[in-house]
């Protein structure tokens, strides 16, 4: 089926009503965060210091941008493999992040912490850089700029298509 | 500058913006013939983003990969290897550069880590070759695929079906990681590190035999491989792979090394002769 997300969204009505397998097209914004981002965020969690974003209501996509491109306002832009954040994602899910953008399968830990939290993994295309990079309106500098390509920035996102592979029940028919 | 830093430069920014057409028409057949909904979706999308990177100057993949090089060099070369190698560090440093491709090298990999911002340095291997032209073929090595490379050392008398199986199994446990559809370079022989190498050498392009039983083991690797189901994007479906490719050589009696590299379906190389013309400055 296919459906559109809004982000921030305004009701858990939003998440849970999006189904494994849904194709899933999302407007608004969409933070951006991978390996490096994920290390911080946790460690600031832990040292209870304020977070760069409010997580409630909001997503983040799992990506590192080459530079540029005019008129686009980054390169390319598609997603990393989540793998690598599954570590980091049941404390980011604990204080309130909800939607996950990446590729790939993730760790029973995450599925059963997503299953917890009413929370979304939506799996956008990979590889393909050039394709989301025309669905990004805008991108800013939100923290961590010494990270140069692994930076957190905030993005203004069109019709950015997904497919939901792990829904809110923690249903996950793909891996 | 010589014609060959210029030849290089531009052949490596192509590669990161178009495919090869083989592998474009292994792509679109893939589509063709896929039958499962989310898998056409995923490849639906893969020929839009080859589309778009034709017509912008976007790259394929933000991931414009860590440069691999395997430098032949002739013998009856001009030139020393030296000159050779200093030539192609400096287009690909320009290529990264010019090319806007996202700086994805850090300089050291424990404890700091910290982004060269140059993509510099690349990885490089040289073989000798009495061809009487040096060649240079380069990836651009995406790490969501290479993070999915294995290397084991089977029992000497673990035959086809071992490396089969084993081959199998590294796929498996990569799953939809590598972005699939997947090019497979295998490597058999040598040592460890050797039979590493050679898979990657594997992953330069498709080649027959003199042996015909190693073509025959291609096809079968890859049919298992697609009887897996990872499919397109891990979402299921028949196209987890669309080449296996082996490179093989001696080994020792007590052993039997199988390694595996894999592409993603963003298989991008670039291949130059250096032919004398390129050898003059301009």
């Amino acid at each position: 089926m296919e459906r559109r997300l809004i982000l921030p969204y305004s009701s858990s009505e939003e998440i849970k009503k999006i189904k494994a397998g849904d194709s899933v097209l999302i407007s608004g914004t969409l933070y951006v965060g991978r390996d490096q981002v994920h290390k911080r965020l946790s460690t600031m969690i832990e040292e209870g210091e304020t977070l760069p974003f409010d997580f409630k209501g909001n997503g983040i996509y799992y990506m590192g941008p080459s530079p540029s491109v005019s008129p686009f306002p980054l390169g390319a832009a598609g997603p990393t493999t989540s793998g690598r954040m599954d570590p980091y994602s049941p404390l980011l899910m604990e204080h309130g992040l909800v939607v996950m953008v990446g590729k790939g399968p993730r760790s029973a830990g995450v599925i059963d912490a997503i299953k917890r939290y009413s929370a979304l993994y939506l799996q956008a295309f990979g590889g393909c850089g050039a394709l989301y990079s025309k669905k990004i309106k805008k991108a800013e500098m939100v923290a961590f700029e010494d990270l140069g390509p692994e930076a957190l920035l905030r993005l203004e996102v069109e019709d950015f298509p997904t497919i939901c592979v792990i829904d809110s029940t923690g249903a996950c028919p793909y891996f | 500058m010589r014609r060959l830093e210029e030849e290089i430069k531009s052949k490596v920014i192509k590669a990161s913006r178009t495919l090869d057409p083989d592998i474009r028409q292994k792509i679109e057949e893939a589509y063709q013939r896929e039958e499962k909904e989310e898998a056409r979706i995923v490849l639906k999308a893969i020929l839009d983003d080859i589309e778009i990177a034709e017509k912008t100057s976007l790259p394929l993949c933000q991931d414009t990969g860590m440069f691999w090089a395997l430098i032949r060099y002739s013998s009856s070369s001009p030139y020393s290897l030296k000159d050779l190698e200093d030539t192609l560090l400096s287009a690909l440093a320009k290529a990264a550069d010019e090319g806007l491709f996202r700086k994805s090298i850090v300089s050291e990999p424990v404890f700091e880590r910290t982004n060269t911002m140059s993509n510099m340095p690349p990885v490089i291997s040289v073989e000798l070759t009495d061809e009487p032209y040096s060649s240079i073929d380069i990836l651009l090595k995406g790490f969501g695929s290479e993070n999915c490379s294995q290397t084991r050392m089977l029992n000497p008398t673990a035959g086809r079906e071992g490396v089969l199986n084993a081959a199998l199994d590294m796929v498996r446990q990569a799953g939809g990681k590598p972005c699939p559809p997947m090019f497979i370079g295998i490597g058999i022989g040598g040592t460890a590190d050797r039979a590493a190498f050679l898979s990657k050498k594997a992953l330069l392009g498709k080649r027959r035999h003199e042996d015909e039983r190693y073509d025959d083991l291609e096809e079968d690797i890859l049919r298992a491989v697609n009887d897996l189901k990872i499919g397109a994007g891990g979402l299921g479906g028949s196209s987890t792979a669309l080449e296996v490719n082996i490179e093989y050589e001696p080994t020792h009696i007590a052993g039997l090394p199988v390694s595996l590299s894999i592409s993603c379906w963003a298989d991008r190389k670039a291949h130059i002769d250096v032919r004398e013309e390129l050898w003059k400055e301009d």
